[in-house]
């Protein structure tokens, strides 16, 4: 593939730094709930807990290392803008960022080639690092969305066929079945991310670009905006509190995103983010410049 | 954590010592503490494979560091939290019957067959706050080395040295008790409440 090298190097090289912050620094307002949270939890484990917690985080940020050793498996959702001039340089240029930044933060080697049951040692595999892609029309930016999930946070992850008339309240159960039993051990206080579509495949995506969202943000269809509420206040009521040892709350927000059901399905899919939720999202101009969305006021 | 009771352990730890705590208690461990999840666990159990590090009286670590490589043989530790300790449910038991470990460290609890094979082998599962992997990182003193180390960073057998490591909340003691099991009991009864509650909230189809 034919590209400007030059380019690719100068993105790859803001990228990496992109990943590298994220991988310390959790994100304005993940920090904002989860200080919220330390001041309601004052009971049982959950105050020393919160203690241990909020140290690490200090510690990241004076030592500039990850914060979790668990840095995920690379994984970027990616709006291209129509306009943005650079395409071709978009994929190579996430490839080389994972590499550096593997070598640089360093991130954790997690990349396990399927069937051949081997790591790669440098987080490039068979499709990964794992890249989603949007095109936006008539806009000039790139806007690249990063989530470091780790494998505790991964695993309470599902996606499940209903028919209709299970209804919205057999979309609930399966989410509260799976935050009481996986859902402990996936280091809450977790937002959880809920999609609803005609099928397994469109609302797992869409339970994934749930956490994407901000934490206390809505959707904006009323309903689902209820929805999110109800369920949060629900799932609030079980008190898992920090890392499931009891407390007063369960998790940080509750995000659904929706696409247009098929009349006789209705697909349901969880996706779960630890408190560690390392979640980076930059908007990058054509001349390089950019805005650190989720970390305001941080240079690269 | 007023209720519960502190210990200042080193290893190689006795089953007197381990008989002393109970769940809820919170340990401090000075010593060895070597990691083992998945794959460690998939050698040492399901293919019977010999131990490389004698593990008797020390901890296991459910853990998959980041680790950078200093010089030739020495290594130091980056980040290293606990894994979900959940995934090694069905190994555990044997585990602790075939190395002699005294104290599983992990994140989350575990079931009924630790729980067992914490009384048959006189051990304790302990949770070290999920996440906090930079305050257990500046807790572990020297990287003696790693075993098995063909299995790739995060599943490599990694021998730590640790001094004060913790907190350590014990969640399965050698008494039966099981913290998070208990926990889960009270949780998924406040589920079908708040499930309850919900009923009519979510009535969106016509």
């Amino acid at each position: 593939m034919a590209y400007d090298t030059v380019k690719c190097e100068e993105l790859s090289e803001l990228l990496s730094a992109f990943i590298c912050h994220a991988s310390g620094h959790l994100p304005d307002d993940v920090k904002a709930k989860l200080s919220e949270l330390a001041g309601i939890e004052d009971e049982g484990f959950a105050p020393a807990i919160y203690n241990v917690m909020k140290k690490n985080m200090e510690l990241a940020d004076e030592l500039g290392r990850p914060s979790c050793q668990d840095t995920g498996i690379p994984q970027f959702f990616v709006r291209a803008g129509t306009k943005w001039p650079y395409l071709d340089e978009i994929e190579p240029a996430l490839i080389e960022a994972v590499k550096k930044a593997t070598d640089r933060a360093p991130l954790r080697h997690n990349a396990v080639e399927v069937f051949d049951e081997y790591n790669t040692g440098n987080n490039i595999g068979h499709r990964v690092p794992w890249i989603d892609w949007e095109l936006v029309s008539g806009s000039d930016r790139l806007e690249v969305y990063f989530y470091m999930a780790g494998g505790g946070c991964s695993l309470p992850g599902m996606a499940k066929v209903l028919m209709p008339l299970e209804g919205y309240d057999g979309i609930a159960r399966l989410v509260f079945d799976q935050m009481t039993s996986y859902g402990v051990n996936a280091c809450p206080p977790c937002l959880v991310g809920i999609g609803i579509a005609g099928s397994a495949e469109v609302a797992a995506k869409l339970s994934k670009k749930a956490l994407l969202r901000p934490v206390g943000s809505h959707n904006p269809n009323p309903k689902a905006a209820k929805m999110e509420d109800d369920i949060c206040e629900g799932l609030n009521k079980i008190g898992l509190g920090p890392g499931g040892f009891g407390g007063k709350m369960s998790v940080m927000g509750v995000n659904i995103e929706q696409a247009a059901r098929h009349p006789a399905t209705l697909a349901m899919g969880l996706s779960t983010a630890c408190w560690a939720h390392r979640r980076a999202q930059i908007s990058i101009a054509p001349d390089l410049t950019y805005e650190f969305v989720t970390h305001k006021g941080v240079t690269l | 954590m007023s209720d519960f009771h502190t210990f200042e352990f080193t290893t190689p730890l006795t089953d007197e010592d381990i008989k002393k705590v109970h769940i809820g208690d919170v340990i401090y461990l000075t010593g060895d503490v070597v990691t083992g999840r998945d794959d460690v666990h998939h050698r040492v159990v399901k293919d019977n494979r010999e131990v490389p590090v004698d593990l008797a009286g020390k901890a296991i670590f459910h853990a998959g560091p980041i680790m950078k490589k200093i010089s030739d043989d020495k290594f130091k530790v980056v980040s290293v939290g606990p894994t979900t300790s959940m995934r090694m449910e069905s190994a555990e038991a044997e585990f602790l019957a075939k190395t002699g470990v005294k104290i599983i460290i992990g994140k989350g609890g575990m079931g009924p067959k630790t729980t067992q094979g914490c009384i048959d082998n006189c051990a304790v599962h302990t949770i070290f706050p999920g996440g906090c992997a930079v305050v257990a990182a500046e807790e572990v003193v020297d990287v003696e080395g790693v075993e098995w180390a063909d299995l790739g960073m995060p599943e490599a057998m990694w021998k730590l040295k640790v001094k004060g490591f913790g907190p350590l909340i014990v969640s399965i003691d050698s008494y039966g008790g099981n913290l998070i099991e208990d926990n889960k009991v009270l949780f998924n009864q406040r589920k079908e409440k708040a499930l309850e509650e919900l009923k009519g909230k979510l009535d969106f189809l016509h």
